[in-house]
Parts: structure tokens; C-alpha cells; sequence
């Protein structure tokens, strides 16, 4: 019989149903389990104090009306970047120490409003830039697979979470690649929905031309689930897609994928990745063909321009957002910023500044048109597009010491995605020197039932949803 | 196209535009690292993009409006609002004198 951490949300549910045991049973459970690892795998900034009273009351409603809201009693983890009205919010950052938020992020609303319980809030890159949580200003979060490896980020603490088996479901936010690289290097599942697709209201800005929240789960089903209540129009982001809700979770379990194109792009196996990673990938390819899939192999603009394009958004809508944190409002002082974080503020700040806007700003969203037609003209042909998530395994904590562009290079396969706006889940697809690869489907903007479909119907016809022995790894 | 050298005392403007305050060694380390940042951007003078429209806005939505009426749901308690400020007097926040002030002339 599984134990309580290994549930799915639907065997919670379903667990709840047969009354085989309590919300207080699985959140006290939880609780257990951060107690004895989270001290050394650095997962939580702050747990929820009300836990139990919440869990209690959820545990009356399921007896007095029965399961109706879609997450009842489902334990999250929240990334840190979410205002929390009951939780302390820092985006790991030392200017928001001790900052109490004095609104709900509608995203973390709309998980309360089906239920949701939150046990705690979890560590990510210092206001999400870096993709390997070094750069928080309450020390990094290590790998539960090896913990001397770091979990990737900026999503770092989400997606350990959901493989050190610490909360049933997890909340993450990519800007590019923030949840897709910390669910592979960790070994769990995440979904980067279309931009628009869900509201960025009361999450803290990073690029908001990009920054997109979304699920990070033991499964594509885990995160269908999650998706279709966070998803959807809020007139509190006018950025949001007027597009109808859609029940992800109906389009799954599909017995195979005949009539399914995909594309397997040449230029996301890099010549200096290992070979290893490589025939993952290619193993990945034919078990889709195994599936029914056609796959064929395609070409994009090499993703080093990628690199440059994300690098100047990226850094300018910085400099433009962190404006806010002037410690007059809220916060503490300015200078108490983190150097990752006045390094990309400044760099934004540059490529702003009057005689250059033209040279780097206008010019990289020119490119960016580029690519966004590139994808335009390959979705007439293919469903979706694949390729690794990250170029390797997790590497060793300490390992953006001196790197300026540390996330940049490592997630230089998802930033194409990522400044098209396009929708991608990161999958296992594997291991090397015991530690996951991840495999990237990508399909066009407000495609997420058709990259739901593909990765979980890969997902239920492989063996990668693998998740470490704690007593063993740490 | 020739390469691009950020000086230190461009970073010290820079760092003022920015309202941010560097320790010494930060100078020459950010001056270096975005010399090193520009020379993987300018990678994109590579590619020509002549007549390619800018792309601010990826969803294509455009002038989003609502009704010009106050919504109480959107609006914080003035107690709450004020709630996170390092200061406040009679209800507003309080902020540093900027007009007639000793510091520095503003660019």
C-alpha cells in the first residue's frame, strides 16, 4: 500500500472519499516529513501556522458536504513569489524579510477556493533570477536525488518539494524555464501554460512580458488538475487570455497517439551535450513513434540567439518592475538588493537608457518576431515540438560562483519557448550518474490539451516518475 | 560590429539612473560582466531584421479597458495599505524631500 506522501491528488481524494484517512492525518504526515528533512534540504522559507485548524475545518466539510471543490484538502507548496495574506512573502529576497502581503495573489485565491491547503512557502532564486536557487538570500535548496547537486530554479524549492515527497502538489512561476528546469533536474513533472493563460496578479514581477505561473506535480495528470482551476481571464491582469476554461484532466488516458506530429528539433541537441542526454532524447522520440506519433526531425534558429533576445527583455522589464522596491511603501531599503539582483536591474537599466534602446531593446523584440513566426510556421505542420529541457543533469551547489549568465546559458533551450509565449510541460524521460533528465514538449499558444495529451500519454507508458529514498540520498 | 566596452564609469551612472548603490569592488566586477553579457547580446546583429516589426506583447490582445467605475473590491483599506510603510503621517506614506534637498542634482 502507498504511504500518505505518495499520493496523486486524485488517490487523496479518493482517499478522503473512503474516509481511509483525514486532512489532518495527511497534513500532520506532511508535517512529519519537513520536520526530519527539511532542515537539510533547505525546501521551506515558512510553513502555514494554521495548517492543522484549516485541515480540521476541511475535514468537517468533507464529512458534512462531501467532496465537491475540486482540490479539497490537497496539500501545496507554494513558490515564494505568490502573496500569501497568511504566510510571510519574500521571493527570497532580503528587501521583502518579514513582509506580510496585504493581498492574495489570484492565483493562490483561486487553489483556496477549491480547497487547497498550503503547508508552506518554498525557496527560489532571490525575486526569480537564477535557475538554481543560489542566488536566494536564504541559502540554496539542494537536490533530494544529491545533495550535493542543486535543484535547478527558479522554481528550486517547488519542484524538490514534489520529489523529496514534502506536499502532494506544488506551485511554481516560469519566466523562462523556471518550472520546466527545476521539475528535470529534481525528476517531477512541470507545465509552463501559455503566457495570458493564467493571472500573474500578486505574483511578483519578473519579466512580465513572459512570466507565466503554473503546476508542478508527481504527474501530467497532477498538473492538468491544477491547471484548469488556476487558469482562465482575471480582469485584475489585463494581460490574460479571454479564451474559455478548458477541463485539462477530460483530454487524458489516451490509449495511444496516432495521427500525433511531432517535431524533433535538431538544434536542441547541442553539439557539446553529452551523448548520454542525447540518446535519452532520441529514446524519448521513438517511444513516442512506439505511440503512434510521427516524428520527424526539424530545424530552428540556433537557441543561442535565444540566449541574447530572453537576456535583454528580460533584464529591462527588470529594471522597470524592481523599480517599486524603493522601501518607502514596503520593504526594506534598496541597498540591502542581493548583487544578482542590481546586476540585472542595471543591465535593464542600460539597454533602456536613451542611445542604446534601439540597439539592444528594439532589436532583441525584433528578433523575438523572428522566432515567434519560426514556431507560426512549424505549428502548421506539427502538433508539438521536442527536445532535452536543460542541456544536462543537476550540477554541483557552488556552481554559479562568478557566472553572470548562469540561467541563461542553462535554459538556453527554453527560451525560444519562452519569449513566443508558447505552452511546454517538462517530463522525466530518464537518468544519468543517478540524476533525472527531463524532456520538453512544446505546442503552440493554448495548445495545453494537446501537450497534456502527449506527455501523459508518454508519461503512463514509461517508468521515470521515479522519486528518491530521502534515508538513503541525504 | 566592433566590440563593446562598459566603463566603470558607466556603471556608476548607470547605478545612479538605477537608484542603487555599489560597493567598490562591484564597480569594475559589473563593468567587466556586462562588457561580457553585451558581447553574447550583440550576437543578434547577426541576424536581419530589417523589416521585422517589434513583438512587445505576445497574446495579441491590445487596449484591454473596463468601465471607468470604482470597483470597492480592488481597493485596499487605507489601514492596510499603509500597514508595510517605513513611515507614515496622518494617513500617507511619508517619503524623502526631493525638491530643494542636499543631494545630489537628479540627471
Amino acid at each position: 500500500m502507498k504511504q500518505l506522501h505518495e499520493l496523486t491528488i486524485k488517490e487523496v481524494l479518493d482517499g478522503y472519499q473512503n474516509h481511509d484517512f483525514t486532512c489532518v492525518d495527511l497534513v500532520k504526515h506532511f508535517l512529519n516529513r519537513i520536520e526530519k528533512y527539511n532542515p537539510k534540504l533547505n525546501i521551506y522559507l515558512a510553513l502555514n501556522k494554521k495548517v492543522i485548524e484549516e485541515a480540521t475545518e476541511i475535514d468537517k466539510e468533507i464529512i458534512e458536504k462531501g467532496i465537491i471543490r475540486p482540490l479539497l484538502g490537497i496539500p501545496f507548496a507554494i513558490k515564494d513569489n505568490f502573496l500569501t495574506l497568511g504566510i510571510k512573502t519574500t521571493a527570497g529576497s532580503n528587501i521583502l524579510k518579514g513582509y506580510r502581503p496585504q493581498y492574495e495573489s489570484t492565483v493562490t485565491k483561486k487553489l483556496l477556493d477549491a480547497g487547497a491547503i498550503f503547508l508552506g512557502k518554498t525557496n527560489m532564486d532571490s525575486f526569480a533570477h537564477g535557475s538554481s536557487t543560489e542566488t536566494s538570500a536564504f541559502g540554496p535548496t539542494l537536490n533530494p536525488w544529491n545533495p550535493e547537486k542543486l535543484p535547478g530554479g527558479s522554481s528550486g524549492g517547488s519542484a524538490a518539494a514534489i520529489s523529496a515527497q514534502l506536499a502532494t502538489v506544488a506551485l511554481g512561476s516560469e519566466t523562462a524555464g523556471s518550472i520546466r528546469q527545476p521539475s528535470a533536474w529534481c525528476g517531477v513533472t512541470g507545465l509552463k501554460p501559455t503566457y495570458g493563460r493564467v493571472s500573474r496578479y500578486g505574483c511578483i514581477a519578473m519579466a512580465s512580458s513572459t512570466d507565466s505561473p503554473g503546476p508542478i506535480g508527481r504527474s501530467v495528470e497532477d498538473c492538468a488538475i491544477v491547471l484548469e482551476v488556476i487558469s482562465g481571464k482575471d480582469n485584475k491582469d489585463a494581460t490574460t487570455s479571454p479564451a474559455p476554461n478548458e477541463k485539462y484532466s477530460d483530454n487524458l488516458e489516451a490509449s495511444d497517439l496516432r495521427g500525433v506530429r511531432i517535431g524533433l528539433v535538431k538544434e536542441y541537441l547541442l553539439l557539446n551535450m553529452r551523448d548520454d542526454v542525447k540518446n535519452l532524447i532520441l529514446n524519448a522520440a521513438n517511444k513516442l513513434r512506439l505511440l503512434g506519433a510521427t516524428v520527424d526531425e526539424i530545424s530552428l534558429m540556433d537557441p543561442k540567439y535565444a540566449i541574447g533576445v530572453y537576456t535583454v527583455i528580460q533584464r529591462s522589464e527588470v529594471s522597470s518592475n524592481l523599480a517599486r522596491f524603493d522601501g518607502i511603501r514596503f520593504g526594506k531599503d534598496r541597498d540591502v538588493l542581493c548583487e544578482e539582483t542590481k546586476r540585472r536591474i542595471m543591465l535593464g537599466t542600460y539597454t533602456l537608457s536613451a542611445g542604446y534602446y534601439d540597439a539592444y531593446y528594439k532589436k532583441a523584440q525584433a528578433v523575438r518576431t523572428k522566432i515567434i513566426e519560426q514556431f507560426t510556421t512549424i505549428f502548421k505542420t506539427y502538433d508539438a515540438v521536442i527536445g532535452a529541457v536543460s542541456p544536462g543533469p543537476a550540477l554541483p551547489v557552488g556552481a554559479t560562483k562568478n557566472k553572470a549568465m548562469f540561467g541563461e546559458m542553462e535554459d538556453i533551450l527554453l527560451e525560444q519557448s519562452s519569449v513566443a509565449g508558447l505552452t511546454s510541460a517538462g517530463v522525466p524521460c530518464g537518468f544519468v550518474d543517478g540524476l533525472p533528465i527531463g524532456l520538453q514538449i512544446t505546442c503552440d499558444q493554448l495548445q495545453e490539451s494537446k501537450v497534456f495529451k502527449i506527455a501523459d500519454c508518454y508519461q503512463r507508458h514509461t517508468q521515470f516518475q521515479l522519486f528518491p529514498d530521502l534515508d538513503k540520498t541525504l | 560590429m566592433h566590440q563593446v566596452q562598459v566603463t566603470p564609469d558607466e556603471v556608476k551612472k548607470i547605478a545612479k539612473l538605477a537608484n542603487l548603490k555599489l560597493q567598490d569592488n562591484e564597480v569594475n566586477l559589473f563593468a567587466d560582466q556586462f562588457t561580457e553579457t553585451i558581447e553574447v547580446v550583440n550576437h543578434l546583429n547577426e541576424i536581419d531584421t530589417d523589416k521585422i516589426k517589434a513583438t512587445y506583447q505576445v497574446n495579441s490582445l491590445s487596449n484591454v479597458t473596463r468601465a471607468d467605475e470604482v470597483d470597492q473590491a480592488r481597493i485596499l483599506p487605507q489601514k492596510t495599505a499603509l500597514r508595510e510603510a517605513k513611515k507614515t503621517h496622518h494617513g500617507f506614506f511619508v517619503v524623502e524631500r526631493l525638491i530643494d534637498s542636499d543631494a545630489e542634482e537628479l540627471i
